[in-house]
């Protein structure tokens, strides 16, 4: 029996996720945000939640615009400030579930302090670390994790300074999930951010992600292809390895994998044991801040 | 609606005015405070980090002010009732994020307990030179609800003021406090919780698809939401349509921040809440706010003993500023002398308003102690002239 | 056993009989494309190339050359950072066997 097909409305299985209303999105040609983006659609239809209860927090920046195309409840806050902001919103409604989806700059430079409070504290979120080694947005400046040697806009003869390696600072503040994926390897990561999700914990995703306009064509990389390609060739994937040697220089082997899955207690659980365990039966358990 | 007799600590107490904006705090509703210690407003946090447990609260203490701020807005979106506290220097740290809290209308309170400044100035003393930073501090136009009480008794009332004016106007509302009104020890009475009236949250009954989270009510004001209804909203700092997205153009501008400026200047007079004594016949009037009127008053009441004909005209909401009232009194007055603690802030605003119609003298202070009743005297008579 | 480089085995599967190649429709709305080659440079059996029609905003968006070659893996559709490109699986009516 031939099924007649429908007529072809070319209805892109995303876009019930995405607010149709605004793509085009304003990323580059060749850049890899717009994978990123694909991928965590896949983690979504991963996961159980419902959709409702999950947030998408970014900051400011090109990887900060993503909350602006995700359909579900998204806030575009002030630069560095995503993670306190999740923070807010997490604790005001625990049955929320938070993702923190903005770039290095944001969440590890202006905003390294909250960083790296919040993996301390284990506050329940998913933090996405989009990393493509540049404040890409405001054209090109030196950034905490620019690969010795690179050229930035701020640092036109070379970076002189040692970056972040980002795993390493997650898991050494507490996070609970410490994965590094690059923007190629979809599926792995789509299948990171679907475990990430269902964890309890602070758990912390590095995406290495090709800038084309900028750091490609800064250090005459090619394009967002090219970068694409070195990391085919030039990723390793080494799950549970040695957090502390996991850093990156300039243009030579990316160690990506998942490091580290543990379970520790987070704030809001410790903050309802303790006091329970303290102050017995006068305490009054915190689940949420309703106001009316 | 009514305050949640759980959180209301009815009866008489003697507390400080840091611990009387917790007790206000709680009484409130607010049931999400994060902040950060600084000296002299840390007494608000450690009372708060005490009572929520008891009333179903979270506390949490951030890294920053910047931290801090951040925190009040996010807890909004969830559907908290949030606060914070600070003083001088943490004020200047969490001035980006109230330009946040004003861009996306978030209701929120945060407590200033004046320090002497400029950084980090005198911490354990008080001041009063904050005042212009309420108004502008953050960059960009919008405008704030600035409130000033004057005793411990007042910290109290008007937190709970504060709270139903941030939910009322979609702003953010700041209580600027003193280190003398905070540290000073008073009886406070704190009614029975239906005796204190809720302004409730302007949540919207329409529905997902109809809602649109930045089109304004006929007051100026548009409804909220939160964040796990299934809104699916999206709100940004940047300038932004009623939908919400971003819209980078001239006439989003236009018609987005004129709104936020109008929905405060067009309700001013709904707002505005003064406190006058003597006035009936008074030529000079003293024009103060917080601690600073009430070293007023012994230098009033030496001049009037003496025949001069001086009234009292307190600020209690300093932002916005009662203009009308002050451009009335202009006309009618032999002159205005402002009572504050630092070297001339609302004296400006007094100047402008009055507009040539009758002199302002300013008495300043440093900060750093209260004025000598002798110096506001001085200048009484001064005017009196 | 994998299939040599020429898609034949060296000997059959003992599921053989069992195995049915799910095959893909490739949609590609052109109009997004911004002409960044993933789709070309990761489909595992070499289906897209770059076209030499140009959209509206002047890219080169993709084309399938091979018809009845996709195998509705789904990387195009995930790694397409514009939206643009989707697979869907054709009836199973349709799907052909692999020759021994």
């Amino acid at each position: 029996m031939k099924v007649v097909e429908a007529v072809e409305v070319a209805e892109h299985p995303m876009e019930s996720i995405l607010r149709m209303d605004r793509i085009p999105h304003i990323w580059c040609p060749t850049c890899g945000i717009g994978t990123t983006v694909t991928s965590f659609a896949d983690a979504l239809e991963r996961t159980e939640m419902p959709l409702e209860k999950i947030c998408v927090v970014s900051g400011i920046g090109c990887t900060g615009r993503v909350a602006g195309y995700i359909k579900l409840d998204s806030f575009h806050s002030t630069h560095g400030r995503p993670i306190p902001f999740a923070t807010g919103l997490k604790l005001a409604n625990p049955q929320l579930k938070v993702v923190v989806f903005s770039g290095d700059g944001d969440l590890v430079g202006i905003g390294g302090n909250h960083f790296i409070h919040a993996a301390r504290r284990n506050i329940d979120m998913v933090v996405i670390c989009v990393n493509n080694f540049i404040y890409a947005m405001t054209g090109g400046q030196v950034a905490a994790t620019t690969p010795l040697t690179a050229n930035t806009s701020t640092s036109p003869y070379g970076n002189f300074e040692q970056p972040f390696n980002l795993p390493h600072l997650a898991a050494s503040c507490g996070a609970v999930y410490v994965a590094r994926w690059t923007a190629l390897h979809v599926r792995r990561l789509a299948k990171s951010m679907a475990e990430a999700l269902n964890k309890k914990g602070f758990s912390f995703i590095e995406i290495i992600c090709p800038c084309s306009t900028i750091y490609a064509r800064r250090n005459r990389l090619g394009d967002g292809l090219s970068l694409m390609q070195f990391y085919h060739d030039n990723s390793v994937i080494k799950h549970g390895a040695n957090t502390a040697e996991l850093d990156i220089e300039f243009q030579k082997r990316i160690i990506v994998g998942k490091f580290v899955d543990r379970e520790r207690p987070t704030f809001l659980d410790s903050y309802n044991d303790w006091l329970k365990q303290v102050l017995k039966d006068k305490f009054v358990p915190y689940g949420g801040a309703n106001a009316h | 609606m009514k305050a949640d007799p759980k959180g209301v600590l009815t009866g008489e107490h003697y507390l400080d005015g840091d611990h009387a904006c917790a007790e206000g705090a709680i009484a409130a509703g607010c049931r999400f405070l994060a902040g950060y210690p600084i000296t002299p407003s840390t007494e608000m946090a450690e009372r708060i980090s005490e009572r929520f447990p008891y009333v179903g609260g979270i506390f949490i203490q951030m890294e920053d002010e910047l931290g801090s701020m951040a925190a009040v807005v996010g807890a909004a979106w969830g559907g908290a009732k949030s606060m914070t506290v600070t003083s001088g220097p943490g004020f200047s740290l969490m001035m980006e994020n109230i330009g946040l809290a004003a861009m996306m209308e978030i209701p929120c309170v945060i407590v200033n307990v004046q320090r002497g400044g400029p950084s980090t100035g005198l911490p354990t003393l008080p001041g009063q030179a904050d005042m212009m930073q309420a108004r502008w501090g953050s960059h960009g136009d919008y405008e704030i609800i600035a409130i000033s009480p004057n005793s411990p008794q007042e910290c109290f009332e008007v937190v709970i003021e504060a709270a139903n004016l941030s939910e009322k106007y979609r702003v953010p509302v700041l209580v600027m406090t003193d280190e003398c009104v905070g540290h000073m020890t008073e009886k406070v009475v704190i009614p029975k919780a239906d005796e204190i009236e809720i302004y409730p949250r302007r949540y919207t009954k329409l529905s997902p698809s109809e809602y649109l989270p930045f089109k304004p009510e006929k007051d100026l004001v548009p409804e909220m939401v939160k964040a796990g209804d299934g809104y699916k909203i999206h709100v940004t700092g940047l300038t932004h349509d009623e939908k919400g997205y971003p819209v980078m153009s001239w006439e989003a501008q236009e018609k987005l921040v004129r709104r936020l400026v109008e929905k405060i200047r067009l309700n001013a007079d709904k707002i505005v809440h003064t406190e006058e004594i003597d006035m009936e016949d008074a030529e000079v009037v003293v024009l103060s706010y917080g601690i600073s009127s009430r070293v007023a008053i012994p230098a009033i009441q030496k001049a009037r003993k003496e025949g001069i004909k001086v009234g009292q005209f307190r600020l209690i909401i300093v932002w916005p500023f009662p203009e009308k009232k002050v451009r009335e009194l202009a006309r009618k007055i032999k002159s205005f002398v402002v009572v504050e603690m630092n070297y001339g802030q609302m004296f400006y605003e007094v100047e402008r308003c009055a507009a040539g119609n009758c002199p302002t003298i300013l008495v300043p202070h440093g900060g750093g102690w209260v004025h000598d009743p002798e110096d506001i005297y001085r200048a009484i008579k001064e005017a009196a002239k | 056993m994998s299939p040599g480089s020429d898609g034949k085995f060296w000997r059959k599967p003992l599921d053989y009989d069992k195995l049915e190649i799910p095959q893909g429709e490739i949609h590609i709305i052109k109009e997004r494309c911004k002409g960044c080659g993933f789709c070309v440079e990761y489909c595992p059996k070499d289906v897209l190339e770059l076209s030499g029609e140009f959209n509206t905003k002047g890219y080169h968006p993709p084309y399938v050359v091979k018809e009845n070659t996709c195998v509705h893996c789904g990387l195009c559709e995930m790694l397409c950072p514009e939206f643009a490109i989707f697979v869907t699986e054709k009836p199973k009516e349709e799907v052909r066997k692999v020759e021994s």
